[in-house]
């Protein structure tokens, strides 16, 4: 389920799988196009992708998906619980894919942060390669997002530290080595990240211009 | 997913009702009881109840209908809810466009203050726009399981509209209600605390109802845990009841409100201007854009008048609102599953008390409709059959 590999044909489909409707609900757009192109590579060739939720019902009947998927950031969720409902404004009934007999699926599909409905009277077991795709393409989507938010803090601390260390060598006279040497021993001394020690040097000296 | 009995992670959606909740966990009351709480916003009620059912979160600031259809296994799978603490009585109203305020003005006999006049006023409005070939009306509201839903429905079918034929009733999420007001999607909703506030500072939306004027006591959200997490964890349960009490009393009083529009304002919070949620708690509303107030000291009930004790003639009452309008079946067994729902037994063991306090000036019957007969849980066949605009019971 972890694995990310193009074409790994974890989805199982088979010829049958062009032929279902498979409507994308993601504000995201980049994973949008990353859940698009790992569907067409497993063979859904019958991706459509919304731009916008307002009027989603009418936009889902005149889609009219077997099945949708659906980022859980997207407060629309709650529009789609509205097509359980017997009403005149309802057409085609959906439901939410819960299965009972494999609870870590749907559990996964939480955590992840998608969630999938089943229009229209459509089996179970052919939606469940297609939410283990999403599972996984979400699950690596977020590990992206939060390497780079950790690549990132990394880059402004090392901006914070080279900082601190101009400020120590010109007010203390020191060599580059000794400055980081300096806030290195703090660090330890203080049981703080050297970032830290860095951010209130220069705040220190950002008061004291 | 294993964490110790004392670190919490609690859902929460952002309305001015998750003030003791909100107020429990920032204020520190959670603290005070040994509790580490970590609250998570969300967007929808779907989330909530998906993330409390897998064990996700511990409790959750759940909408009451949501609570008793998991419980009843309606319209998703079933898991048992308990439901230890009200977290608020009313808050809801029922806002239009200034366009339809003025056309139910013009086809009223009375006062529109009034909800009778007011859905009398609507069948007109109603059967005018059929009679002229004209698209029937769009009201939002938040959820299939919803009071919102329920609520309106209530009002809308006394003055003969059926809900589901001659108007369209729209599920919105809170965030998108008023922006659907301003594209003209919907021509009123029925919503909680802050947004129709918000329609009305925006100049889109006059506030019609307060739900109190329809029903004087309908419970609105709960802290609501699984029930088999009541079971494993009866001693972190109650402390998290003694501290929402406090909250509940802190808010209650009004030398507090500034600090607690401030906490619940926060952008982590509800995210709107302290002054909106202040106008909420003190049950003094802005209702039309030009500036008219209206104020009810039962708009909001946040503890006073023993609104936090979890009252099970509540349940009952929206079990039957789900028998009337066909979402669920009639049954003793179903009636009994919805009513254990409410818990004032854990909320007494809490809190050390062994019996209700009777309220002066609150509704013999625990609801006080605006119409119908007295509400009885124990004939509830009785309370459909006074309905003519139905679909099941």
């Amino acid at each position: 389920m972890e694995s990310t590999k193009p074409g790994s044909g974890k989805a199982g489909c088979s010829s049958t799988g062009a032929a279902l409707k498979i409507l994308l609900i993601d504000g995201d757009p980049i994973r949008r196009e990353i859940l698009k192109a790992g569907l067409l590579e497993a063979g859904f060739l019958n991706v459509v992708r919304i731009e916008s939720t307002n009027g989603l019902l009418d936009q889902v009947y005149r889609i009219d998906p077997d099945v949708i998927l659906i980022d859980l950031e997207d407060p629309s969720r709650d529009v789609l619980e509205q097509m359980f409902q017997v009403s005149r404004i309802v057409r085609r009934p959906i439901a939410m894919f819960v299965d009972q007999s494999d609870q870590s699926t749907t559990e996964a599909a939480v955590e992840a942060g998608v969630s999938a409905y089943i229009v229209g009277g459509l089996q179970k077991e052919r939606i469940k390669g297609i939410l283990e795709l999403c599972i996984s393409r979400f699950n690596a989507v977020a590990r992206l997002q939060d390497e780079l938010a950790r690549a990132k803090d990394a880059l402004e601390a090392r901006k914070l530290i080279d900082r601190a260390k101009g400020i120590l060598m010109q007010a203390k006279g020191l060599s580059e080595e000794q400055a980081y040497a300096a806030l290195r021993k703090t660090a330890m001394n203080e049981k703080r990240k050297i970032s830290d020690v860095a951010q209130a040097v220069v705040t220190a000296s950002d008061l004291l211009k | 997913m294993k964490r110790s009995r004392d670190r919490l992670r609690i859902g929460f959606i952002p309305l001015a009702d998750a003030a003791a909740l909100i107020v429990a966990v920032d204020k520190g009351f959670t603290a005070q009881e040994g509790l580490d709480v970590e609250l998570v916003r969300e967007v929808s009620w779907s989330n909530v109840r998906d993330k409390l059912n897998i064990g996700l979160f511990d409790a959750a600031h759940l909408i009451a209908p949501v609570a008793i259809a998991s419980s009843l296994g309606i319209g998703h799978v079933r898991v048992p809810i308990v439901a230890p603490f009200c977290l608020g009585i009313n808050g809801n109203a029922i806002t239009v466009t200034p366009a339809l305020h003025s056309a139910l003005a013009e086809a009223a006999d009375g006062d529109l203050l009034d909800p009778m006049v007011s859905a009398r006023a609507l069948g007109r409005v109603v059967a005018a726009r059929r009679r002229r070939g004209q698209d029937p009306l769009t009201f939002g509201m938040t959820f299939p399981f919803s009071t919102h839903n329920y609520h309106i429905r209530f009002w809308m079918a006394a003055g003969g509209v059926d809900p589901d034929e001659d108007v369209r009733l729209v599920v919105l999420p809170p965030p998108y209600m008023v922006e659907s007001l301003a594209n003209g999607h919907v021509d009123g909703f029925c919503v909680g605390a802050p947004w129709n506030s918000v329609a009305v500072d925006l100049g889109i939306g006059v506030i019609l109802h307060f739900v109190s004027e329809i029903l004087a006591r309908a419970s609105e959200k709960l802290l609501a845990v699984r029930q088999s997490w009541s079971e494993e964890n009866p001693d972190t349960l109650l402390r998290l009841v003694r501290a929402h009490q406090q909250a509940a009393s802190f808010i209650e009083d009004t030398r507090n409100r500034g600090e607690v529009a401030e906490i619940l304002a926060a952008p982590g919070r509800i995210g709107v201007a302290a002054e909106v949620v202040r106008r909420t708690l003190d049950g003094n509303l802005k209702v039309t854009p030009s500036g008219a107030m209206r104020a009810s000291d039962r708009y909001l009930l946040v503890g006073r008048h023993g609104a936090a004790r979890p009252d099970p003639i509540q349940a009952a009452w929206l079990y039957a609102q789900m028998v009337r309008w066909g979402q669920a079946p009639l049954s003793p067994e179903h009636l009994a599953a919805a009513t254990a729902v409410l818990r004032p037994d854990l909320y007494d063991a809490a809190l050390g008390r062994s019996e209700c306090a009777a309220h002066a000036g609150e509704p013999a019957d625990g609801i006080g409709a605006f119409t119908g007969p007295s509400f009885d849980p124990a004939d509830i066949a009785g309370h459909l059959s006074a309905w003519s605009i139905k679909r099941g019971g």
